[in-house]
């Protein structure tokens, strides 16, 4: 549909997004690095939403909402991650990820 | 109509109820005279009313045809369960009611007088007056209940005010004591009234009083040819509604609370423990005399039976006690197991039913003059701060008018004439004669008893040795003295009244006459008792301490009280609590908790064991959410590929 650009090409760059932004959230300590891994997830599915009901619902418009959803969610949880980013700076004079681990059991 | 003129019955509940609320609610904010004055209003309202009531039904509304008959002046529906089985609140008006409600006017009035001398300066006061309000309220909803239901109700909130006057001393551990000891064991006995009201109500269909004691009615034929182990079912509700009236009239074996009341303040042991609530079980009796004499003699018996032991059980302990309370706690057991015994071994109208007035009469004197001894001692322990015969002696010197009037009393409960007593008891050893001399020499044989102890009594507190007192013993406060004389000149009269004229089992008049071979030898033995006790006990002396070595088993019994409460006790300790209790108390800490403990601990123990699982590393939770997500998509291709 866009000019030059196939579905299987754009499918291919949101999958990429997808695992580099799982890789991240499992392999990177820095909780900053991690909250943007996540929103790579996000918008992997985001771009998914979107081929998809362009080139199979034209007609339709689920899918663009359900990205514009996504979006203003993920604004939301960007704002909850840094406040509690902020505050785990706070107690433990750094934001690794493997040091907070305080509430277990 | 003789229904709307007596109507105004309903305001005598009513007004007492009223007293009861206000000074119980607002009374601690009154000043005592008040509270007081409120409670006293009120009785004194209730005593007018009932005394017009008795004036008119006596003398010219209840007689119909040559017989007083049963008047319902105030019904109200109170509960509906269902078409046939509601339960009313009402106001039953028939010779004994009516009879009752003077009773127990007369002498919670006087009690209310009495007590605005007895209670002065006592911390609540006017917690007193309140619950001498609820008692006079809770009593006279009893005598006037209309059907079996109300008067259960009635029944229990006596006991209930008889338990917080009992306590009224509630810092005090024997008073406390005394109080839960009343509670528990008329409870206890009104479980057995209970179930005869729900045995009675279940065959009969009825709570009613005018239904179940209609002479042409089918409350007898309904449960006829029932019968439960030999005995026919009515006479077994019978004797369980006679269990509830043994509880509260303190009857053998359930007469253990009795003594111990005496805790309470003198003036309230005067009208709940002598006059009033503890006849409440010869009047339960009398109120179902008609089924008891038409439907189940053999119940009768029973009556009869328990009421003379006791009579003569009580009267035997109370002749060593050495605490005046507890001699006249004793001597009211002996006189209510006359009026037991009266009813016991009447018959149903006409001559036969002598014992049933005789009873009543026994019961209308008796509230007069053992209100009176109750009183009389009330003004002896404020004037000596003891109860103990032992710190008295020598007091007529200082209290010449409370002297008089207990003499009175003594002399009429000893049945000496012209005094009150003599003429009941006269009634009642003839009812005995006629039915069964045993019972006759028995009750002969207390009566000497009876003359003995009291003046035992009168004699220590009154003659017997000078005692020089810490303080001067003084004569009591107008306001008792008061009291003592209106209850002083009603025992040497009330015994005129011809009461066979007014109340009879089956409501028909008749004519009772002296009985002159009864009457010789009841008063010889009251005069022997007398001589005896005037022997021993006038002077000081040592004849009762030579006496008392001599029969060193019998006094031990007697002044133990023949072990009852030791009995009971061993009971309740021994075979309840260790035999039985303790076994479902263990059962319940080690077998039922111990289970529940046991689910716990292996629930505890698995947490233990596992939450080493719980790394907190966010990032290990995020491979193991990661891996089981590839691991669902690897399933989900595997089985969608098939």
């Amino acid at each position: 549909m866009i000019e030059g650009i196939g579905v299987f090409d754009i499918l291919v760059v949101s999958t990429a997004m997808f695992f580099i932004g799982i890789y991240g959230f499992l392999v990177r300590k820095n909780l900053i690095t991690i909250l943007m891994s996540v929103e790579l997830v996000l918008n992997a599915v985001n771009i998914n939403f979107v081929v998809f009901n362009k080139y199979l619902y034209p007609d339709l418009l689920q899918g663009y909402m359900f990205s514009l959803f996504a979006i203003g969610i993920a604004a939301a949880e960007a704002a909850v991650a840094i406040a509690i980013i902020l505050n785990v700076y706070r107690q433990m004079k750094g934001i690794d990820v493997e040091h907070v681990d305080t509430m277990k059991y | 109509m003789p229904t709307e003129l007596f109507s105004t019955t309903v305001w005598i509940p009513i007004a007492l109820l009223l007293a009861f609320a206000v000074v119980g609610l607002f009374g601690h904010k009154m000043k005592p005279v008040v509270a007081g004055g409120i409670s006293t209003a009120a009785i004194l309202l209730a005593m007018v009313i009932s005394y017009s009531t008795a004036y008119f039904y006596f003398f010219s509304d209840g007689l119909v045809e040559g017989k007083y008959v049963m008047l319902v002046p105030f019904l109200h529906e109170w509960l509906r369960f269902t078409d046939t089985l509601s339960i009313d609140m009402g106001i039953l008006l028939d010779p004994i009611s009516v009879m009752m409600m003077v009773v127990v006017t007369t002498v919670s009035s006087m009690v209310h007088i009495y007590s605005f001398g007895y209670m002065k300066g006592e911390k609540g006061f006017q917690r007193y007056f309140a619950f001498l309000s609820l008692f006079s309220f809770a009593m006279m909803g009893l005598v006037l209940a209309v059907n079996l239901f109300q008067m259960y109700i009635f029944w229990e909130l006596v006991g209930v005010s008889s338990f917080l006057l009992i306590g009224f001393y509630y810092q005090k551990p024997a008073a406390v004591a005394a109080s839960k000891k009343a509670f528990i064991v008329t409870r206890f006995a009104d479980l057995g009234f209970l179930l005869g009201i729900l045995l009675l109500s279940y065959f009969t269909r009825t709570f009613d009083f005018p239904t179940l004691m209609d002479p042409g009615g089918t409350a007898i034929s309904s449960m006829a040819g029932l019968s439960f182990m030999g005995v026919s079912t009515l006479t077994w509700a019978l004797v369980l509604i006679f269990m509830g009236g043994a509880g509260k009239s303190a009857m053998f074996p359930l007469h253990i609370w009795l003594p111990d009341a005496m805790e309470g303040p003198t003036p309230v042991s005067a009208l709940i423990h002598a006059a009033t609530m503890v006849v409440a079980g010869v009047y339960l009796v009398a109120r179902l005399f008609g089924l008891y004499a038409m439907g189940a003699p053999g119940a009768l018996e029973v009556v009869a039976f328990i009421g003379a032991f006791t009579s003569l059980f009580a009267a035997v302990i109370a002749v060593t006690q050495t605490d005046i309370k507890r001699i006249l706690a004793f001597s009211t057991m002996s006189q209510i197991g006359y009026m037991m015994l009266a009813l016991g071994v009447s018959g149903y109208g006409g001559e036969e039913g002598l014992g049933f007035t005789a009873s009543m009469f026994h019961l209308f004197t008796h509230a007069m003059f053992k209100a009176l001894l109750f009183l009389g001692a009330g003004a002896i322990i404020h004037a000596v701060h003891s109860n103990n015969m032992g710190d008295m002696g020598g007091l007529r010197k200082y209290l010449p008018v409370t002297h008089i009037m207990f003499l009175i009393a003594a002399l009429a409960i000893s049945g000496i004439p012209p005094f009150a007593g003599f003429f009941s008891k006269d009634e009642i050893l003839a009812a005995a004669w006629a039915n069964n001399q045993l019972y006759f020499w028995t009750e002969w044989f207390v009566a000497g008893l009876t003359a003995f102890y009291m003046f035992r009594l009168y004699f220590s507190v009154f003659w017997g040795a000078n005692r020089t007192y810490e303080h001067q013993p003084h004569e009591a406060p107008a306001s008792m003295l008061f009291a003592l004389v209106f209850l002083g000149l009603a025992s040497a009269v009330v015994g005129f009244i011809p009461f066979s004229a007014f109340v009879t089992a089956d409501g028909v008049p008749f004519q009772t006459h002296m009985h002159l071979n009864i009457a010789i030898p009841s008063v010889a033995i009251g005069i022997v008792g007398i001589a005896i006790a005037a022997w021993m006990y006038m002077r000081p002396g040592t004849v009762a301490d030579r006496l008392a070595t001599a029969m060193p088993g019998l006094y031990k019994l007697s002044l133990k009280k023949f072990y009852i409460d030791e009995l009971y006790l061993w009971v309740t300790h021994t075979i309840i609590f260790k035999g039985i209790s303790a076994p479902i108390a263990w059962f319940d800490r080690h077998v039922v908790d111990g289970s529940m403990n046991g689910i716990a601990w292996v629930t505890a123990q698995v947490a233990e064991k596992t939450k080493k699982m719980q790394s907190g590393q966010l990032q290990h939770y995020g491979y193991a959410m990661v891996l089981g997500a590839v691991a669902f998509v690897l399933l989900l291709l595997y089985w969608g590929a098939r």
